[in-house]
């Protein structure tokens, strides 16, 4: 677990010749583990309660999370769907997508293949990454996505960080504005240490969905190398043993 | 022994073997192509790759037909069907995977058999033909895997396809109305996807599948090169089969067992725990679904066209039209089918050869790796200038073949192979 005190210091270290916060702001590796079923559970319940309001993961269906995350369908039930959803259905957003481009100016983007089409880092960082900014409609801003319509809907758990930024001149003379950090401000509900878990699991869960069957293919492939191993070992010497009579 | 075992099970098994081969040639045909097929007793770790390309091939085909069975040829939902079956379809993602992963194991296969070749001088007289139906092979392969690529209708599917589309409009007056005519439409559409999936699963898969039945008459009827590069049939024995020939079925069914039993331990390494290979098999951006208002920000092919795609890049518009870097690509492949009679050497395998054709073959080989990589890069320095330098040595090996080949020391070739 990294906390926001080493996330500073790994700030501090890149060189004020970096680019500009815009892009390149650097990503912490979200160390997710998609094999624990406890953390992909906490992650379902995360992003039921604090995403699924407004993204859908429409690839994904109930059924499918109950039985890879071990749960009854009670469990399902109680914790994880909205009311008047099925249990074959898939993970719907209860905001209708019309409305959603009328409030936030786009429609919130679907998360099922998310965590594959920018990478579990980015989503990590990215939710680690919102600071107050009162030029922005939603009295927040990103980091790594600049000028994002999202809102800053952690903000209860993690606080609100300010970011602090640095003012280089190049030698001509021009004036550039630089993200350095993002530095504690007002304190939410969660340390930091806490905060940080909660998004790994929330995107060990995003990355769950983008590929339900990735823990199933590694453990499958474990057995399956070991066969071919043996089969391997086999075929090497029934090979040798024709060869014998080549001269 | 089994005949021991069993005489009576046998014996209407001989009977009805019998019977058939009154009406079809089936014994005579298994004789002819795998148990009586002399093949030279010293083929060396480069002669696995033909046997592996053509199980990949009927790897491709078996998944490719279960993949059909739930694919949706539709812009609006050929997406959504690619998830349908990596989450909704028994095994489906393990199906997918399998015909991912194996497109590019095609290409590793057939770029090491092709290197193969150049190593032993399998292109060599008598096997012209042969290696021309194998550079048609690959010329079918390309246009496989491009028209494949499309499919998923992920967004790098679609701008990728925008890009190869695009370069027959650079030609002069019937541009314009050639991509056109390739698309269907006025853009990629969900017309262009249901050409390229009628393409994809049906037609290319029946040039492939002739060419290589083409290219295996082809081998059999002159016989197999060797590492040698000398021809085994000269040597007969009493029995009129080669001294240096062993028949292909035991010794290349048992030996080629376990070169591919080598090949699906990494097949399958890749398979099942990097089935995007760091973004080189699957790219990131393939998962979002296609969106022509959102290009992705670098648009690159996929690896195994990409020393292709470095090589068009590497040439610059020229009297007002990007044509000429389209007709270099083309060359570039074109090229491949002279290759048999650029090379003037008397001796075919790179053993008998001197040092000039061994660095040449070892910088061409470097030199197709480092464009690949170039290809894969935006265009900025250095990879601009590596690709020029890239595209004049992948031309100069085999323009200046006729030249250099005749004039390099070579070392008397042997009567017989050598292990």
């Amino acid at each position: 677990m990294r906390s926001i005190g080493a996330l500073l210091v790994l700030l501090a270290a890149v060189p004020a010749t970096a680019p500009a916060a815009t892009e390149g702001f650097p990503l912490q590796d979200a160390h997710t583990d998609v094999s624990s079923l406890a953390s992909l559970q906490r992650g379902a319940r995360n992003f039921v309660n604090y995403c699924l309001g407004c993204h859908s993961a429409k690839y994904m269906r109930y059924s499918q999370v109950a039985e890879d995350l071990a749960l009854t369908e009670e469990e399902l039930r109680e914790n994880l769907m909205f009311t008047g959803t099925r249990i074959y259905d898939a993970m719907e957003s209860a905001m209708p997508a019309d409305k959603a481009r009328e409030w936030f100016g786009n429609a919130p983007p679907d998360l099922s293949l998310m965590a594959r089409s920018r990478g579990v880092d980015y989503l990590y960082t990215f939710l680690r990454s919102f600071y107050e900014d009162p030029s922005r409609p939603t009295g927040a801003n990103n980091a790594v996505l600049p000028q994002t319509a999202m809102p800053n809907v952690l903000a209860s758990l993690q606080g609100m960080q300010r970011a602090r930024f640095e003012k280089t001149v190049d030698e001509e003379g021009k004036e550039t504005v630089h993200l350095v950090a993002l530095d504690p401000g007002i304190p939410g509900e969660m340390p930091a240490p806490a905060f940080d878990s909660f998004v790994r699991d929330t995107v060990a869960f995003l990355e769950y969905v983008a590929e339900p069957a990735k823990a199933q293919r590694k453990a499958l492939g474990v057995w399956v190398i070991l066969f071919l191993l043996m089969f391997t070992t086999f075929s090497y010497f029934l090979y040798k043993e024709y060869w014998k009579d080549v001269k | 022994m089994a005949g021991q075992a069993a005489p009576a099970g046998t014996g209407r098994l001989a009977a009805l073997g019998a019977w058939i081969d009154e009406r079809f040639p089936m014994t005579k045909l298994w004789k002819e192509h795998v148990s009586e097929y002399y093949a030279p007793k010293n083929f060396n770790f480069w002669y696995y790759f033909g046997s592996i390309a053509l199980f990949v091939l009927v790897l491709q085909i078996v998944t490719g037909i279960f993949l059909t069975m739930s694919y949706k040829p539709s812009a609006t939902e050929a997406f959504g069907s690619v998830e349908y079956i990596m989450r909704d379809v028994e095994w489906g993602w393990l199906i997918r995977y399998l015909h991912s992963t194996g497109a590019s194991a095609f290409f590793i296969a057939v770029y090491l058999h092709m290197f193969r070749a150049l190593l032993y001088g399998s292109h060599r007289k008598p096997r012209e033909l042969l290696w021309i139906f194998g550079v048609l092979i690959f010329l079918a392969l390309m246009a496989e895997a491009f028209f494949g690529y499309l499919l998923p209708w992920g967004n790098m599917s679609y701008w990728g396809a925008q890009v190869i589309v695009s370069l027959f409009g650079t030609f002069p007056v019937i541009g314009d109305a050639l991509i056109e005519w390739i698309r269907g439409d006025y853009f990629i559409s969900d017309i262009t996807l249901n050409r390229f999936f009628a393409l994809h699963v049906v037609a290319l898969p029946l040039v492939l599948i002739f060419l290589v039945v083409a290219h295996i008459l082809a081998l059999h009827e002159v016989g197999s090169n060797n590492p040698d590069g000398i021809e085994i049939k000269k040597t007969k024995g009493g029995d009129g089969h080669p001294l240096d020939g062993i028949p292909f079925h035991p010794y290349y069914t048992v030996k080629d067992l376990f070169g591919l039993s080598v090949f699906l331990v990494l097949f399958a390494a890749v398979l099942f725990f990097a089935p995007e290979f760091g973004g080189l098999f699957l790219e990131a951006p393939n998962f979002e679904p296609a969106n022509p208002l959102l290009t992705p920000e670098h648009i690159a092919p996929v690896w195994y066209f990409t020393p292709y795609y470095a090589i068009l890049r590497a040439v610059p518009a020229f009297a007002g039209t990007q044509v000429w870097g389209v007709l270099v690509l083309f060359a570039a492949v074109f090229i491949l089918f002279f290759v048999p009679w650029l090379d003037k050497a008397p001796v075919k395998s790179i053993r008998y050869r001197g040092p000039i054709y061994k660095v040449a073959l070892m910088v061409f080989a470097a030199n197709f790796i480092m464009l690949g990589y170039c290809g894969l890069k935006p265009v900025v320095q250095p990879f601009k200038t590596l690709s020029v330098i890239g595209t004049i040595i992948y031309f100069g090996f085999f323009l200046a073949m006729p030249w250099y080949s005749r004039i390099d020391r070579f070392k008397p070739e042997p009567a017989r192979v050598t292990s």
